[in-house]
C-alpha cells in the first residue's frame, strides 16, 4: 500500500511540474525567443516576465571566454556580491568551445547577460543580441574607439584587454649560443627579418647539444590546447600582409597572396624544433610551455597571457620577444602582434534590469579598486581604459617588449584574425597545416583550405 | 477486467505518454520537419525544401563518414563476435576460475564511453610513440584504436550471452554426438553453432547497431582527426550542428538520413528474428 | 563454482583444466592492465604522462595526490558525482515504476490505441539520439527541465520506448488467471498491480533497472545538451570539460579523475555483479 501511496504522490508530482513548465514556457518565450521584434514590443512583455529575477535589482551572467582567468573572474564576481548583494555569475567555457556554449547557452530561458565576441565576424553572428553601450560609463572610459566594435554609430562591443604575441625567447640562451664560436649573430638585435631567423634557428639546432638544448623551437602542437597558436595566430601573419597590400580590412575572398611566406615559417617550426613532426597531433600546449620553462628550446611563439605559465621556472630578465617574421617585404619595421579578441558585448535581450546590473558590474570592474587590482595585477592584463591610467598597469616583461616595440618606432601588427570567417575555417587550415607537417598531406591541402575554405565560409555565414 | 482497468488510463499510462510525448514525439517531429528549413533557433526556421539533403550529399565528409562508419561496423561485427565466442566456449569448458574471469571480462562493458576513449588515448598514444607517430597521424590508427577499444568494451558482453546460449543446449545432444564420433571441433561447428544461432543473431545486430551509432568512443579518442578521417556519422553529425554557423539544416538533414539507415538495420533485424522464430 | 558452468563437456573438467586456467589468468591481467596504466600515470606529474605512460612513477615525477586535488577543485568531481547519482537513481526509479505500470496496462486492455501505443514505444527504440538531440533539448529547455530533477522526466520520455518493450514481453507471460482472482477477491487494478503483478515482475525490474542504468549513469550527449551545464555537470561532462581547456590539456588530473570516474563503476560491480549479468542476458534475449 505504501508502495501505491507514492505513485500516486509521484505522478501528481510529476503532472504538476509539467503543468507549471509549461506555464513558464508561455511567458519567457515571448521575452526571449521572438527577438528580431521591434523593441518597444519585447519591452512590454519583459515588464510581465521580470518577476523572475529577485524583484527590483537585475541578476549578472557572465560567460567568459578566457580559461586561464576562470577563477580571477569568480573571484572578483564574489567580491561584487559582497559588496553590492547583487548576484553574478561567471562561467567559463571550455576551449574551442565558446561559439558552441555561447550558442546553446544563448538559446536558453537564462541566458547570459554579459558575453564576449571576438571581433567584427563574431558581432555580425551576436549584432542582434548586443546592447548598444553608446551611453554606458564602460565605453567613456575607452581610451580611442580602435577598442571598440561598431555597428554605425552603435556601440555593439568594448575590448577590455589588449594583448601581444610574438617569438618569445630565453635571453640567456640566445645569449649564450652567441657567445659560441662561429654564431651567426652576435647580438639579439640582429635579427630583423625571416632570412636570419632561420639562419640563426637552423644553428641552433645543429648546435643543440653544445647548447644544451632539444631543439631552436619548442613543439609546435596541433592537440586542440595548442594548435591555434598556428591556426589562429601564425595565419594572422600573411592575413595581415594582404590585408595591407591590397589596402582592406576585411574581405570575403582571401587570394593567399602570402601563403608562400606562412609556409616557410611552418616549415622552420617544425624542423628547428625539439620533436619530431610526426608526433605534433598529441603535442599539447602544456608541453611546449614546459620546454620552453625548462630550457629545452630557444623559441616559443606566444603571447603576453602566456607569463604566468613560463615565470615559475625562468626570471624575468631572461624573457625576451621577438616580432613574427615570415619572410614578407618591408619586415624589418615590424613590431609584435597586437590587438584584442575580446570584446564585452551586453545582452540587449535581457530584461532591464539585468542589463542595468550587467553594466553597473562592468563599470565597476574596470572603475574600482579591487576591480583594478584583480583585472591588472591578478590577471595581469593590459586594458584599454583610462581608468586604470593612475597606477593600474599590468607589467611584465612580456608587456615591456610589446612597449619597447613600440616606443622604437615599429608598427605593430594588428589582429586580423578576428576577421577570419568562422571556427570551423581556423580547424580545417589546422587540419591541413598537422597533415602537412606529419607528411600525410600536401601543402596544397593548407591552400584549398586557406583560400577556398575562406570564401566558402564567408558564404555560409553571410 | 479489461473495463475495470480502463478507469485508470491517467494513472497507469498518463505519466509515461506526457513524458514520451515531450521527450520523443514532439521532438522526432519537429526533427523531420526541420531538416526541411533553415534556421538557427526553432523560432526562425524558414521552409526551403530539400535543399538541406541535397547539400548533404555534396558534403563530402559525410559521405566519408559514412564509408568509415560502415566499414568500422564490419570490422568490429566480426571481431567482437568471433573473440567473444571463443572465449564464451572455452570458459564453458569447466576450468578453475571461469566465474573470474567471465567477471574480469565483462567489467570494461560498465564504463562510459568518454572515460573508455581517453584511458586508450593514452595507452594506444603511448605505444605509437615508440613507432614515431601518433593517433592523428593516420585514420587507420584511430580506426584500429577504435577497434581495439570496442573489442575491450563488448567482448564480455557478448561473451556473457553466448555462454546463456552455449548452457542451454542440452548435455544430451552433445553427449549423442561424441558417441558418434565426432571430435570436439565437429561438434562445435555441426552441433552447437547451430543451436546457439539465437544468440549469433541477438550479439551479431547488437554489435552493428553499437558499431554504427558510436558517439562517445569515437570523440574522446580521436574527436575525428586527422582532418575528420576517423570521423563517424554521429560525430559528423554533431560536429555539423554544433560546430560549423549556418549548418544547422543540414545537420538536422544529415540526423533523418542516419535515422532512416539505423530504421534499415533494425528491419532486417525484425525479420532475421522472425524467420528464426518460424524455423524453431 | 564450476558446477553451474559444467552442463557441457563435463568430461573435460579434471583434464588439462590448469593449463587453461593459467592462459586466461595472463590473459585476464593484460585485459584489466589499461585501468592500472592509467592508475599508476595518475601519480605522475602531467607533463611526463604523454611522454612516458608506460614507466613506473619515479621520484623525478612523481606528485602523490597532486592531480586528484587539482582535478577534482578544477572539475568539481564531488558535484559532478552527485549530479549523476542522483539523476541515474531518479530517472530510473521513475522509469521502472511508469513503464512498468503502462506496460501492464497496453498488454491487459486490448483497444487499438494501445496496442498503437506500443508500436510507437517500440519504433521509439531504435531512433539514434542525434535525430532528436536538438529539438529534444529545444523541448526541454523551453521546459525549464534543465536541472538534475528536471532531466529526469527527459529521461523517462526518450527512455521509456524500450522499457516497456520489455516489460510488455514479460507481463504477457504472466498467467491471466492469478490477477483475476485477485479482482475477484476485490482488489481494484491498483491493488492487484502493485500487490499481483509488481512482485511477479521483480525480476524483469532488476533487468531494466541495470540496463538503464549503464545507459544514463555514462550518457554524455543527452545531459551535455539538455542540462544547464553551467551549473550542473555530470561525471562523462565534467571529464570531458578537462579536455581542451585553453591552451592546456592536463592530463595528469585527466588521469586522476578517470580513476576516480572508475572506482563506483567497479564497486557497483563487485555489489550488483549477479543481477547484472542476469539482467544482461535477460535484456538480450527478449530485446
Amino acid at each position: 500500500m505504501r508502495k501505491k501511496l507514492l505513485s500516486a504522490l509521484l505522478c501528481t508530482a510529476m503532472v504538476s511540474t509539467l503543468l507549471t513548465g509549461c506555464g513558464d514556457d508561455g511567458s519567457t518565450s515571448t521575452s526571449t525567443g521572438t527577438g528580431t521584434g521591434n523593441d518597444s514590443e519585447t519591452g512590454s512583455t519583459r515588464d510581465t516576465s521580470s518577476s523572475t529575477p529577485s524583484a527590483s535589482g537585475g541578476k549578472v551572467y557572465y560567460l567568459n571566454f578566457k580559461p586561464e582567468q576562470a577563477e580571477d573572474w569568480e573571484a572578483l564576481a564574489k567580491a561584487y556580491t559582497d559588496e553590492t548583494g547583487v548576484e553574478v555569475k561567471v562561467v567559463t567555457a571550455a576551449s574551442n568551445t565558446y561559439e558552441q556554449t555561447l550558442k546553446s547557452e544563448m538559446a536558453k530561458s537564462d541566458a547570459p547577460t554579459m558575453f564576449q565576441v571576438n571581433g567584427p565576424v563574431g558581432l555580425a553572428t551576436w549584432n542582434d543580441y548586443c546592447y548598444d553601450l553608446k551611453d554606458s560609463d564602460v565605453y567613456s572610459q575607452v581610451k580611442s574607439d580602435d577598442f571598440v566594435l561598431k555597428d554605425g554609430d552603435a556601440v555593439k562591443g568594448i575590448a577590455y584587454v589588449i594583448e601581444t604575441y610574438g617569438i618569445i625567447y630565453n635571453k640567456s640562451l640566445l645569449q649564450k649560443y652567441c657567445e659560441m664560436d662561429g654564431a651567426k649573430i652576435k647580438d639579439v638585435s640582429e635579427i630583423n627579418g625571416f632570412a636570419k631567423l632561420k639562419e640563426v634557428a637552423d644553428d641552433i639546432q645543429a648546435k643543440k647539444a653544445d647548447l644544451g638544448v632539444d631543439g631552436a623551437f619548442t613543439s609546435a602542437g596541433m592537440d586542440s590546447s595548442s594548435d591555434w597558436r598556428f591556426k589562429t595566430h601564425l595565419a594572422n601573419l600573411p592575413i595581415y600582409y594582404e590585408y595591407q597590400a591590397d589596402g582592406i580590412g576585411s574581405t570575403e575572398a582571401i587570394k593567399g597572396t602570402y601563403l608562400d611566406q606562412y609556409k616557410q615559417m611552418w616549415d622552420l617550426y617544425i624542423t628547428d624544433a625539439t620533436c619530431d613532426a610526426k608526433l605534433l597531433g598529441s603535442k599539447t600546449g602544456d608541453e611546449a610551455s614546459a620546454e620552453f620553462s625548462t630550457g629545452k628550446a630557444v623559441f616559443y611563439q606566444n603571447g603576453t597571457w602566456e607569463y604566468d605559465n613560463i615565470s615559475a621556472n625562468l626570471a624575468d630578465e631572461d624573457l625576451g620577444m621577438l616580432p613574427i617574421y615570415i619572410g614578407a617585404e618591408g619586415e624589418e619595421n615590424q613590431g609584435l602582434c597586437t590587438g584584442s579578441e575580446n570584446y564585452w558585448c551586453v545582452n540587449s535581450k535581457a530584461s532591464e534590469a539585468d542589463i542595468q546590473a550587467t553594466l553597473d558590474f562592468m563599470n565597476w570592474c574596470i572603475t574600482s579598486d579591487t576591480g583594478r587590482d584583480s583585472i591588472a595585477n591578478t590577471m595581469g592584463f593590459v586594458t584599454p581604459f583610462k581608468s586604470f591610467d593612475d597606477g593600474y598597469t599590468a607589467s611584465n616583461p612580456l608587456i615591456q617588449a610589446s612597449n619597447e616595440y613600440i616606443d622604437a618606432g615599429k608598427t605593430a601588427v594588428s589582429w586580423n584574425f578576428s576577421t577570419i570567417p568562422s571556427e570551423e575555417w581556423k580547424n580545417e587550415v589546422g587540419n591541413a597545416l598537422l597533415e602537412y607537417a606529419q607528411g600525410t598531406g600536401e601543402w596544397d591541402a593548407v591552400k584549398t583550405a586557406f583560400v577556398d575554405g575562406w570564401a566558402e565560409q564567408y558564404q555560409a555565414t553571410h | 477486467m479489461n473495463k475495470s482497468i480502463r478507469k485508470y488510463f491517467p494513472l497507469f499510462v498518463l505519466p509515461t505518454l506526457i513524458a514520451f510525448v515531450m521527450g520523443f514525439v514532439v521532438p522526432f517531429i519537429l526533427g523531420i520537419y526541420l531538416s526541411f528549413c533553415e534556421f538557427t533557433t526553432v523560432t526562425d526556421a524558414k521552409f526551403v525544401g530539400f535543399k538541406n539533403y541535397i547539400k548533404v550529399f555534396q558534403d563530402k565528409s559525410f559521405l566519408h563518414a559514412l564509408g568509415f562508419t560502415v566499414a568500422f561496423t564490419i570490422a568490429s561485427v566480426i571481431t567482437i563476435n568471433v573473440f567473444a565466442f571463443a572465449v564464451a566456449v572455452l570458459l564453458t569448458k569447466g576450468f578453475k576460475g571461469t566465474n573470474a574471469f567471465r567477471t574480469i571480462f565483462f567489467m570494461p562493458n560498465l564504463i562510459g564511453g568518454i572515460v573508455l576513449g581517453y584511458i586508450w588515448q593514452i595507452i594506444l598514444n603511448g605505444v605509437l610513440a615508440r613507432f614515431g607517430v601518433t593517433l592523428q597521424y593516420d585514420a587507420k590508427y584511430g580506426f584500429i584504436g577504435l577497434l581495439i577499444l570496442m573489442n575491450w568494451q563488448q567482448i564480455g558482453y557478448m561473451m556473457i550471452i553466448y555462454i546463456a546460449g552455449i548452457q542451454n543446449v542440452p548435455s544430451d545432444v552433445i553427449e549423442a554426438a561424441s558417441i558418434d564420433g565426432a571430435n570436439s571441433w565437429q561438434t562445435l561447428k555441426d552441433v552447437t553453432i547451430p543451436m546457439v544461432m539465437p544468440s549469433i543473431t541477438i550479439c551479431t545486430f547488437l554489435t552493428v547497431t553499437n558499431g554504427f551509432k558510436l558517439f562517445d568512443q569515437n570523440m574522446a579518442l580521436t574527436a575525428g582527426g586527422p582532418s575528420h578521417q576517423s570521423e563517424m556519422l554521429a560525430l559528423n553529425i554533431f560536429a555539423t550542428f554544433y560546430g560549423k554557423m549556418g549548418y544547422e539544416g543540414g545537420g538536422q538533414a544529415k540526423a533523418v538520413i542516419f535515422f532512416i539507415l539505423v530504421a534499415i538495420i533494425a528491419l532486417f533485424q525484425l525479420r532475421a528474428t522472425r524467420s528464426k522464430e518460424v524455423q524453431q | 563454482m564450476a558446477k553451474k558452468v559444467a552442463r557441457i563437456g563435463e568430461d573435460e573438467v579434471t583434464k588439462n583444466g590448469w593449463i587453461y586456467t593459467v592462459i586466461f589468468t595472463i590473459v585476464s591481467i593484460i585485459f584489466v592492465s589499461p585501468i592500472f596504466i592509467v592508475f599508476m600515470n595518475s601519480f605522475k606529474q602531467k607533463s611526463f604522462i604523454n611522454l612516458q605512460p608506460f614507466s613506473l612513477p619515479t621520484s623525478e615525477t612523481y606528485v602523490k595526490w597532486e592531480n586528484y586535488t587539482r582535478g577534482i577543485q578544477q572539475i568539481g568531481f564531488f558535484d559532478a558525482f552527485k549530479n549523476s547519482l542522483i539523476i541515474t537513481v531518479l530517472s530510473v526509479l521513475l522509469i521502472v515504476l511508469c513503464t512498468s505500470m503502462c506496460a501492464w496496462y497496453i498488454s491487459r486492455v486490448e483497444s487499438k490505441p494501445a496496442s498503437a501505443l506500443y508500436y510507437l514505444f517500440a519504433f521509439s527504440m531504435i531512433i539514434p539520439f542525434q535525430m532528436v538531440m536538438f529539438t529534444l533539448s529545444k523541448v526541454a529547455d523551453m521546459l525549464r527541465l534543465t536541472t538534475p530533477i528536471g532531466i529526469v522526466l527527459v529521461y523517462l520520455g526518450f527512455g521509456a520506448g524500450l522499457a516497456v518493450f520489455m516489460f510488455v514481453g514479460f507481463v504477457k507471460g504472466i498467467p491471466l488467471e492469478v490477477e483475476e482472482a485477485a479482482i475477484i477477491d476485490g482488489c481494484n487494478p491498483i491493488q492487484t498491480y502493485f500487490l499481483v503483478v509488481l512482485p511477479i515482475l521483480k525480476p524483469t525490474c532488476i533487468t531494466v533497472s541495470i540496463l538503464q542504468t549503464m545507459w544514463i549513469w555514462n550518457d554524455y550527449l543527452l545531459p551535455y545538451l539538455v542540462l544547464d551545464i553551467t551549473e550542473y555537470k555530470t561525471i562523462p561532462i565534467a571529464i570531458q570539460y578537462l579536455k581542451g581547456g585553453y591552451g592546456s590539456v592536463d592530463w595528469g588530473a585527466m588521469m586522476a579523475m578517470l580513476v576516480l570516474a572508475v572506482i563506483p563503476i567497479i564497486i557497483f560491480y563487485a555489489a550488483c555483479q549477479k543481477y547484472i549479468i542476469k539482467g544482461v542476458v535477460a535484456g538480450a534475449v527478449k530485446g
